[in-house]
């Protein structure tokens, strides 16, 4: 329980620096300020300033926007597509249909994000978008292969068994009766998914597979710091403690919603 | 067994033929004409028909793909249009880089995770065990191109024991290039080290559980023999899942490593590649890293079937 509400604690202070990010941070991201370049942290920047001047906890505050943007994108295009999916491919059970979506699954899986990303950047360009559209590709598979084997098993159970004797159709069933009882399980995924989402972000962008300047984002914070690590490290160690924190946010309160709804790992673990 | 093997091998041969499929056509679908792409807006309508001829262009997509799937099983991977060298030769320089330092990263992961997992399943709920818990729980947060960042500044910048970056090359003896493999090595190793040990202590927990175990402490072998003899054969198999699934992330992993170290890797030249607009050479690393990864999954599987005969059953 103490997990779930560290983890809530820390989600909740990333979202509220992104949200707070759109109407204000304590200096303007895009100005430079080259006479107060690299300075360490101090009362008037928390976080120190970066080789431009710019501060670096608003930047921070900034990246915090996009980052949480591309995760929680990439998050609801792997639920949209892989939820349906999923669902389609377990009431059909065994047939070409379920076949097909499996394997479908099997070769997008073979793909991996920062593949994808490759692969998209190399035709239309950097931006952020391609970065969403390859972590959110990517999500679908997790997201088709969890739905399809939870609801396997509810099908099996008395009340499906009872709305099919009552003439009901698969595809009402699948959404009535087989949906909302995923709901729980499906929300841990998507914690765990958001926080992956966000370590892919900050990777893409450290490579410059993701947001281009002058957006602010964690991981190209991180590509920059690179070359000045040795005589400005709060510039690496900023961007950095921002993923750790966030990621290890989620994955507390991902862990901590598990074990809050399924009371069998409840008493395995007391 | 012959016949699953067969019929993997068959659904093998498929799942190749798609990828390649997926990545022409992402490759087909650049806007405009490929070879004006490559070329760039300054480019004269001369050197883009000849670009369009030497790639084969002019050729419907179906007779292109077939050129450049029957190519690739020759080993011709066709020629970097910014280095006009051979693409295959270029991939294989690289990658003796990117494998050494891939599986170097999954060894020192195994090796760090066996026991590591082990012992905190044999001490479930002892401050060890919570110990291990909360150190995999940060592991699994921390990027690890951060984490190579760190590494970096402690033990090149600041004490010195190995260079920030660069690579000797292999001429220069074994231990020059796995001492400059060794903190990328690291670097890859440790989250995926963390994720490994998680799945380690929590597949022995449920084998722990299981009623052979308790027969053979009923016949009584200690707590610590019933864990080597029994236990952990059986809780081989998600690790192994794992392993498989891991050895493709730590090769993607391996490309964005290279970048904090210099390194020049497939990574390196997919980056440059992209940055040159080189779309054959883009083309070649991906499809070569997706046969990677489709291949390892085949591998794990056939591994599950040998440990495991109930899965060699038709699913």
């Amino acid at each position: 329980m103490r997990a779930l509400w560290i983890g809530a604690a820390l989600a909740t202070a990333f979202a509220i620096a992104a949200l707070v990010s759109f109407f204000w941070t304590p200096y303007d991201v895009a100005s430079l300020d080259i006479a107060s370049r690299l300075q360490p942290p101090s009362a008037a920047h928390w976080f120190g300033t970066d080789h431009f001047g710019r501060d670096v906890l608003s930047m921070i505050m900034g990246g915090a926007r996009v980052s949480l943007a591309v995760a929680l994108v990439a998050v609801g295009i792997g639920m949209g597509l892989g939820v349906p999916l999923g669902l389609v491919a377990a009431a059909t059970r065994g047939s070409l249909l379920d076949e097909t979506i499996m394997r479908g699954n099997d070769l997008v899986f073979g793909f991996p994000a920062l593949l994808i990303a490759i692969l998209i950047t190399a035709v239309f360009g950097p931006s952020a978008v391609n970065a969403i559209i390859a972590i959110g590709v990517f999500n679908v598979p997790v997201f088709a292969r969890v739905t399809r084997g939870a609801a396997l098993s509810l099908w099996r159970r008395d009340f499906v068994l009872a709305a099919r004797t009552a003439g009901k159709a698969r595809a009402r069933i699948s959404v009535e009766h087989v949906l909302p009882n995923l709901a729980n399980l499906l929300i841990v995924q998507g914690t765990i998914q958001f926080s992956l989402g966000i370590l892919a972000e900050a990777g893409l962008s450290y490579v410059g597979l993701g947001a281009q300047p002058p957006t602010p984002s964690w991981g190209r914070m991180l590509a920059e710091s690179q070359t000045m690590i040795a005589f400005a490290p709060w510039l690496a160690l900023a961007p950095g403690l921002a993923i750790v924190l966030s990621v290890l946010g989620l994955n507390l309160m991902g862990d901590g919603l598990r074990d809050l709804m399924d009371p069998r790992i409840r008493r395995v673990r007391a | 067994m012959i016949r699953f093997a067969f019929m993997r091998i068959a659904s093998l041969a498929v799942s190749l033929v798609a990828a390649s499929l997926v990545v022409f056509a992402v490759i087909e679908v650049v806007p405009g004409d490929p070879a004006a792409y490559m070329l760039g807006m300054n480019a004269s309508p001369e050197a883009v028909a000849a670009l369009r001829a030497e790639l084969g262009l002019d050729m419907g997509p179906v007779a292109r793909y077939v050129a450049w799937t029957t190519g690739m099983l020759r080993g011709d991977f066709g020629v970097s249009y910014t280095y006009r060298t051979p693409v295959a030769g270029m991939i294989a320089d690289r990658l003796w880089i990117s494998l050494p330092l891939a599986i170097y990263a999954l060894a020192l992961s195994t090796l760090i995770a066996f026991p590591v997992g082990v012992w905190a399943a044999a001490r479930r709920g002892a401050a060890v065990d919570a110990g291990v818990m909360g150190a995999t729980q940060l592991g699994v947060a921390v990027p690890n191109f951060w984490f190579a960042m760190l590494l970096v500044l402690v033990f090149a910048v600041n004490l010195r024991w190995f260079s920030a970056g660069g690579f000797p090359g292999w001429e220069a003896g074994p231990l020059a290039a796995i001492k400059a493999l060794t903190l990328p090595a690291i670097a890859l190793a440790l989250p995926q080290a963390s994720i490994l040990a998680r799945v380690m202590r929590s597949a022995l927990l449920d084998t722990l559980d299981e009623d052979f175990i308790r027969t053979a402490r009923a016949k009584g072998l200690s707590r610590g023999q019933a864990l080597r003899r029994h236990a952990l054969r059986n809780a081989l198999i998600p690790v192994l899942t794992i392993i498989g699934l891991q050895f493709s992330f730590l090769l993607a992993g391996a490309i964005i490593i290279e970048n904090v170290f210099f390194l020049p890797g497939l990574g390196r030249l997919v980056f440059q590649a992209i940055s040159q607009r080189d779309l054959i050479v883009v083309e070649s690393v991906v499809m070569l890293l997706v046969f990677a990864v489709i291949l390892v999954t085949f591998v794990v599987d056939l591994a599950y079937a040998a440990v495991d005969p109930r899965l060699r059953r038709p699913v």
